[in-house]
């Protein structure tokens, strides 16, 4: 398992659930899609999900897959409501600048390390 | 009318047996899921993996329920105009029911081929419409029903057991 903070400043990670503490969420792996039902069919329950989806349907995804934190590539940034149910269900929003590849390459990086 | 059904081959006595003699719910929920509406679809889905959770099913068995019941919600929303999520819990299972208004599936056959669909351009900027809806419920599910006929309403429903006997 490796803790979400440890990434955050590796791809340059703002946290927009500032309720949520990423020093207490752990991940064990991380899925990579844009497409929500390919997600609930592959995705496993205690990974991250790298996305640039950003409408509020992402979190009821991630809550019924079991997904700790979501990571929005490309500086999407998610709106008021997606936060606002995020929090409410604990699964934790970060925006990166970087695009897809380049934030799924430092994930798996730090997954191996 | 067409019909379908899917039964892991190990549980077809338990699933035969549920179906033929139904004993009686220990919870019954129902949820309206509207037409296009793809913020209300998955209340439904989200207060009973909420309850499952409290009453101790296993985070496995809650996320294939979750995805299953999540994804029938989203057909309904997406594909239907609109319809009821009945809900029956049991000691050893939950078994879920959709039925909509129509307008049908035309061959189910099809409809259940990973990458087919019928989704409109709204449903897909949603970020579904993949195709993948129906198998990823038959995936999760121990048991799937579906009955349905152009200009008709569709059921489906499907059992899925707490822990495999």
């Amino acid at each position: 398992m490796t803790k979400l903070q440890t990434l955050i400043p590796l791809i340059q990670a703002t946290n927009h659930t500032p309720g949520l503490d990423p020093g207490k969420v752990e991940f064990s792996g991380a899925y990579v899609s844009d497409l929500l039902s390919d997600v609930m069919g592959s995705a496993s329950s205690g990974q991250v999900w790298v996305t640039i989806m950003r409408h509020l349907n992402v979190v009821a995804v991630a809550s019924m897959t079991g997904i700790t934190a979501i990571i929005f590539a490309k500086g999407v940034v998610p709106d008021a409501d997606v936060i606002e149910k995020a929090t409410e269900e604990g699964i934790l929003l970060l925006s990166s600048p970087m695009e897809t590849f380049n934030v799924s390459g430092i994930i798996y990086q730090t997954l191996n390390d | 009318m067409g019909e379908y059904w899917n039964i892991k081959p190990e549980l077809e006595d338990s699933v035969k047996q549920h179906f033929s003699a139904p004993p009686e719910a220990e919870v019954e929920l129902e949820f309206e899921v509207p037409e296009k509406d793809f913020n209300t679809a998955g209340r439904g889905s989200s207060e009973v993996k909420d309850l499952l959770k409290r009453l101790g099913v296993d985070s496995e068995t809650l996320r294939r329920i979750a995805v299953a019941s999540y994804e029938a919600e989203i057909n309904l929303a997406a594909h239907s105009k609109g319809g009821v999520m009945s809900c029956m819990i049991y000691d050893d299972l939950i078994h879920l029911r959709f039925l909509d208004k129509g307008p049908g599936i035309e061959d189910i056959t099809q409809a259940m081929i990973p990458g087919y669909s019928t989704a409109d351009e709204l449903v897909r900027e949603f970020g579904f419409g993949a195709g993948l809806g129906l198998p990823n419920i038959q995936k999760n599910s121990d048991a799937l029903h579906i009955q349905s006929a152009k200009g008709s309403s569709t059921l489906l429903e499907l059992l899925i057991f707490f822990s495999a006997p």
